[in-house]
């Protein structure tokens, strides 16, 4: 079965640079039968980034992906915030760039207004949006998203493809609160490898609408992959998941693009 | 290669707050069996809440000597903070003929500075018993809000260890926290063994491997919690030698356990 990530960065991974980083990724990939990376946000994170920072990490996930094209595809990630520069760098790293996809992560919760140009713009550029969520019994950080606030913020935005990161993290919930709106997706990646998981998304939301994600590598491909090749579900849901299904949301920006796969 | 596989961290009966697949024994063994598991030590998930532990140890010996296309091997729980709780660790050893103990210090209400606590440390290496501590049984944030149980702080361990000659301790569940010096440091400190379930990132088994001796690495999978397939993974990511797989697929766990016998 072809695989594809949805999920990977360049943190937790050993080298100095984005590409000695880069190459760690694929080696471990390559281990695991992982055809496809998408890879967002740089060697060095910050929970609420000025645009600067979120171009200097942009820049770095550029590097990274400059030799690995074939390999890898690149998410720009942006700060709701800082909207005027956000759209701006959306345009240079997806609309005049290579990058496909949309990161957006614990600066500001989803259901902010704040977020809907650039929503609107990821729908002009035909890009997915991922989304961090996560719901803790110890407490969110002050602008991180449930995936209750990303199901407002898909409700304001139909035609907007939408990728509910960690599956709400509290998946038992997660799923629940997304359930209701069937453009969102949810990534499976960077949790423990719960067993019930996958087979709960894909009895709620249907095996299309859940996604193969590593977390990598802060996590390993091996735990989050089990997730998929330990589930009880059908070989088909499996495809789906494991490639298909992420293939199918990026089509229509590689087509776009001119990429050919 | 097919080396069988010995997994040192399983638990039979329910979950307190979610089914999950192969939560019974007969399907559990046929999904071990399934991935080449030979022999697998057995806790029970009812040792986290029950207080009846006598009965709970009573119906782990009874689940392990009844399905036997796996040898399980029951390890019985002890709370050595309930009246009379030496009662318990007699019927382990006599009774059920049991080859170690699982604490849940975390669970059961007590800090690892507790007098009891080095009592049955104590009591446990005059027996020639193995002791596993499960470090933790679940992501802290994601648990039920009427069932939030932190992590066992282990940072009283290191000095117990030194004063319980004989001791030989598993950590289950721990290389989520701990690494780096701490974990050198309890391993430097007495017999001590760690297993993979909740070791993350990419490569994290070769990486570990650099850094502490082959010889205190087992693999557990603390399935059913977890998917099996996450141990098993975490070994084809790590580019292994021949002899490292076998030390920690099997032969590691059967020196330990022969040591006992």
């Amino acid at each position: 079965m072809e695989i594809w990530d949805v999920h990977s960065h360049l943190s937790g991974v050993l080298g100095r640079t984005p590409d000695e980083r880069m190459v760690q990724l694929i080696k471990y990939a390559d281990r695991m039968g992982i055809s496809r990376l998408c890879v967002f946000m740089g060697m060095n994170w910050s929970f609420d980034p000025t645009p600067q920072d979120f171009r200097r990490q942009n820049d770095e996930a550029l590097q990274a992906l400059s030799h690995w094209h074939h390999r890898a595809f690149g998410f720009v990630y942006v700060n709701p915030k800082h909207v005027k520069e956000s759209l701006a760098e959306i345009d240079r790293c997806i609309r005049d760039g290579p990058m496909v996809g949309i990161k957006l992560w614990v600066a500001l919760r989803a259901n902010n207004t704040e977020l809907d140009p650039i929503i609107e713009r990821a729908i002009e550029l035909k890009a997915v949006v991922f989304q961090h969520t996560w719901i803790k019994i110890t407490g969110n950080l002050p602008g991180e998203s449930t995936p209750m606030d990303l199901a407002e913020l898909a409700a304001r935005h139909p035609r907007a493809t939408i990728i509910c990161g960690h599956a709400g993290g509290d998946w038992e919930q997660g799923i629940r609160a997304v359930r209701a709106q069937k453009h969102v997706a949810v990534d499976l990646g960077g949790g423990d490898p719960a067993a019930g998981v996958t087979e709960m998304a894909v009895r709620e939301l249907g095996a299309e609408r859940v996604i193969y994600g590593s977390d990598a590598g802060g996590r390993s491909f091996a735990s989050q992959l089990a997730k998929v090749q330990g589930a009880d579900i059908s070989d088909e849901a499996k495809r789906l998941i494991l490639g298909a299904n992420l293939k199918r949301l990026l089509e229509p920006i590689l087509k776009a693009k001119g990429v050919r796969l | 290669m097919n080396v069988p596989i010995i997994d040192v961290n399983i638990d039979l009966a329910h979950w307190p707050c979610r089914r999950l697949p192969h939560d019974d024994t007969a399907s559990l063994v046929q999904n071990l069996r399934g991935h080449g598991v030979v022999e697998a030590w057995a806790g029970s998930f009812d040792g986290l809440l029950h207080k009846d532990l006598a009965a709970v140890n009573s119906r782990l010996a009874h689940e392990c000597r009844t399905h036997t296309d796996v040898r399980l091997i029951p390890f019985g729980s002890i709370n050595p903070v309930l009246p009379d709780w030496e009662e318990d660790l007699r019927r382990c050893v006599e009774q059920h003929h049991m080859p170690g103990i699982r604490l849940h210090p975390n669970y059961h209400g007590y800090k690892l500075d507790h007098p009891s606590f080095a009592r049955i440390l104590k009591l446990a290496a005059e027996r020639h018993l193995l002791v596993s501590l499960a470090v933790m049984m679940e992501d802290e944030r994601m648990m039920h809000p009427l069932l939030r149980v932190p992590p066992v702080n282990l940072d009283p361990l290191a000095a117990l260890l030194t004063q319980t000659p004989g001791l030989r301790l598993i950590l289950l569940n721990a290389l989520g926290g701990l690494h780096g010096e701490a974990l050198l440091t309890l391993l430097r400190s007495g017999e001590v063994y760690v297993e993979i379930a909740m070791l993350e990132r990419v490569g994290a088994v070769a990486n570990l491997l650099n850094q502490v001796p082959r010889e205190r690495v087992l693999l557990g999978s603390h399935a059913p919690f977890f998917y099996f397939e996450s141990a098993l993974l975490k070994l084809k990511e790590s580019a292994l030698s021949t002899e490292q797989l076998k030390a920690l697929q099997e032969e590691n766990a059967r020196r330990l356990i022969a040591s006992r016998q």
